[in-house]
């Protein structure tokens, strides 16, 4: 993070959407009013002039607002953390003006920790470039690459990015080089479109938003560099419309590069010509499917269609069509920069570069990471990701969102590569990682995923339609200890049948969750069916709630987190649950740090 | 039930068609675009009742069925009035694993709303949604554009009771 060289005095702000929520425009109004009030604002001084910046998300949400002070001359950076409009008085006048680090909200080795392991490509610029400003971004090298790839042949671009080993970010990981030359070889009288997929719908997902928000720029210079190299003169970004900072940002970006001479008729002054709009998707999970998303754009309603044809032959308006990821066009930047041989260095055999991967759920530092290919699960878990709050144990990890599955403490050892992850039993998915602790059902989290896919099953084909209801319905069921002998196997054979039978990747990927479950977990589903207990306790109709004497420490915390008053506890006495008020919402069991009620 | 009526005739009375026009006009030449012309009626008017949908069908040359083909196909498309403030419990997987569910019940025990519902003096409207992307923060919500994580869930009691004591103006 040292490498970012300064003229004058940069306060780096986090604005992402966690950092907006954590008081992140307070921060930037109270340093721009310091600054002010330190006589500080002064262009023509280098020594008097302090710039607040808003720059993209730096991964580590938990720790919001994050601020990085950079001080023309000093050895390094200093961040500090979890930082309030209140605080700033203190960070400006003693650090800037005053020239003494304030050690005690300075962010700590802790925090330094979960950068050690990242190698930060793609998110290089998040955290550094202010993403509504093209010409911050044209400062650190932006928009180099599209005039790099300019100078070459579209065909020598794509050998280029077919060298770097690039694969499809969203989830499939098919090869992007290979891709674009099925809709290069397409044969058209008038347009070829390029689509970049920003609907990222799985839940526990958030990098294709960080990385529009942070830099929606870089997405734009990768769109150019493929369009040049498929012939594509017409570009569509598709944003789920849950992201309005994403979308604001990104048409803010296309008129500015627009001005610029950068998109639109004769890019950078030669005859490429590529146009490009936003569109704001309306809710809809299976949009993220290519030829339900083409749908979308074409104002249908979004469902998918069988493939072939594929979209490169007969995509959007039935031209030819290549779609891409948000990540995927991010990378391209750098492959086309720094060169493939570069970029192919990175990574495992057949998984290269990086990819960037959502922490969440049970893990102390969740936010957004970007590591090699090929990392471990436990070194993204642990070592990264700083492991499990609260000293509980880790107990699963689920990747690849509702299409991919659950791994365990057995596959720690598991390099993180599109390959390994498959036989696993997982998938890379688009990159959402959420951990659970021993307090987690896992019946429950597969119920939890199927009830998402079953909401968001778009109804066109029957075993997606009726098959997941089927799964559902019998989860439900376990669930609330009406569990029935056989289910278990029922789930298996109606899972495996809808994978086969079903359209599109929806359907196709719906029963993971549930499938994988039974084969790491299978005792928690025969507790739930045959004793009517849930052993991790979260599904309340299994749950007796009563205090287990044996356990309880008297430490009082469940009295305080009952919200109806059903406990009574004095001091140095066991608290006892009154059934009769309980209302079964579990914050004594969340709260209880002994694991006493059962 | 009798309210909702009510809200409805008033609608049909009041029902100025030139903004709807005016969208429209501006997405006559523009392929597929029933669905940033639903998206902007939609914010201009509030929810999409059935006269409008048949003036942007007829604007738009097509068939209201076609119209209301999209709309009941996406989630973001409403048929019925909306609460001033949107509540959207994000139901994201790192929030169902941080204990969302709960904030839902609270929505309930405090405004005696579900999901999708809207309280009786059209404040307050439920939104299940399947995730907002802040999952570094959950369990999350947002209250219209406003986003607030990390919360606890008589955090977010407060929270509701603090929307719930604004004044009613404007």
């Amino acid at each position: 993070m040292n490498d970012y060289i300064v003229d004058h005095v940069e306060v780096h702000v986090c604005m992402g959407t966690a950092g907006v929520a954590s008081g992140a425009k307070e921060v930037m109004i109270a340093l721009d009013e310091e600054f002010e009030k330190h006589g500080l604002k002064n262009a023509e001084s280098k020594e008097r002039n302090c710039e607040a910046k808003q720059t993209g998300c730096r991964g580590l949400c938990a720790r919001d607002v994050l601020i990085d002070v950079y001080i023309p001359g000093a050895e390094k950076s200093i961040t500090y953390e979890h930082v309030t409009a209140e605080m700033v008085p203190t960070i400006v006048e003693e650090h800037i003006v005053g020239g003494n680090v304030v050690e005690k909200w300075a962010a700590k080795k802790d925090y330094f920790q979960f950068y050690d392991k990242q190698k930060r490509y793609v998110l290089a610029d998040c955290g550094r470039v202010d993403p509504e400003d093209l010409a911050d971004y044209v400062k650190h090298g932006g928009y180099e690459a599209i005039k790099k790839a300019l100078t070459m042949t579209p065909e020598e671009v794509i050998d280029e990015v077919k060298a770097s080993g690039l694969r499809g970010r969203g989830g499939g990981g098919f090869p992007t080089g290979l891709k674009w030359t099925f809709c290069r070889g397409a044969k058209t009288d008038d347009h070829k479109y390029l689509i970049c997929n920003a609907d990222e719908g799985d839940p526990g997902a958030f990098m294709d938003r960080s990385i529009i928000e942070g830099n929606p720029h870089a997405v734009i210079e990768g769109m150019l560099i493929a369009g040049y190299a498929i012939g594509c003169d017409e570009g569509y970004i598709y944003c789920r419309a849950e992201y309005p900072l994403a979308i604001e940002r990104v048409i803010m970006a296309i008129k500015d590069a627009e001005e610029a001479g950068y998109l639109g008729k004769g890019v950078f002054g030669t005859d490429y010509n590529f146009k490009l709009k936003l569109k704001a998707g309306a809710g809809a999970f299976v949009c993220g499917e290519e030829t339900a998303l083409i749908a979308s754009i074409e104002g249908e309603r979004g469902m998918p269609r069988p493939r072939p044809p594929f979209p490169a032959i007969k995509g959007l308006w039935d031209k030819p069509s290549n779609v891409n990821n948000v990540e995927t066009f991010a990378n391209l930047p750098n492959i086309i920069l720094k060169g493939s041989d570069w970029y192919a260095n990175i990574g495992t055999e057949k998984s290269k570069g990086t990819k960037i991967f959502a922490l969440s759920g049970k893990i102390k530092s969740s936010g957004l990471v970007e590591v090699p290919m090929g990392i471990t699960v436990r070194e993204l878990l642990f070592d990264v990701g700083g492991g499990i709050p609260k000293k509980r144990k880790f107990k699963a990890v689920q990747l690849g969102g509702p299409s991919g599955g659950c791994l365990t403490p057995d596959h720690l050892e598991t390099p993180i590569d599109y390959d390994s992850l498959i036989a696993a039993g997982a998938m890379m998915g688009s990159g959402g990682v959420v951990v659970m602790d021993e307090t987690n059902c896992m019946v429950n989290v597969a119920q939890f995923f199927l009830t998402f896919t079953q909401r968001e099953s778009c109804g066109k084909c029957i075993p997606c339609r009726i098959g997941t209801k089927t799964m559902l319905d019998i989860l439900d069921r376990i669930t609330t200890g009406k569990g029935r002998e056989g289910d278990i196997e029922l789930l298996q054979k109606v899972g495996e049948d809808i994978k086969t039978s079903s359209l599109c990747g929806l359907g196709q990927t719906a029963p993971n969750p549930v499938l994988t479950t039974i084969k790491y977990f299978r005792h928690e589903y025969e507790a739930h069916i045959h004793d009517k207990k849930c052993p991790a306790r979260e599904c309340a109709e299994l749950i007796d709630f009563v205090v287990v004497n044996e356990r309880c420490k008297k430490c009082g915390l469940c009295k305080k987190a009952c919200p109806v008053d059903a406990i009574t506890w004095e001091k140095k006495e066991f608290a006892v649950i009154d059934n009769e008020k309980c209302v079964k919402c579990r914050e004594c069991i969340v709260n209880c740090p002994f694991n006493a009620i059962d | 039930m009798a309210e909702n009526e009510v809200i409805e005739t008033e609608e049909q009375q009041e029902f100025d068609p030139t903004m709807c026009d005016e969208i429209c006009a501006k997405y006559q030449d523009w392929p597929g675009a029933t669905i940033p012309v639903l998206q902007e009626t939609q914010d201009a008017y509030g929810y999409l009742f059935p006269e409008l949908v048949e003036r942007i069908a007829d604007d738009m040359n097509m068939s209201p069925h076609q119209i209301y083909g999209v709309i009941t196909f996406y989630a973001q498309f409403y048929t019925k009035p909306r609460g001033k403030y949107i509540i959207r419990v994000c139901r994201g997987t790192a929030c169902h694993v941080q204990g969302s569910g709960r904030i839902s019940e609270i929505v309930k025990e405090e405004f005696g709303i579900g999901d999708g519902e809207t309280t009786a003096d059209v404040k307050f409207t439920l939104e299940e949604v399947s995730c907002i992307g802040a999952c570094g923060m959950s369990p999350v919500i947002m209250i219209n554009n406003s986003t607030y994580g990390n919360l606890k869930p008589e955090d977010a009691r407060k929270i509701f009771k603090d929307y719930a004591s604004l004044p009613d103006e404007g």
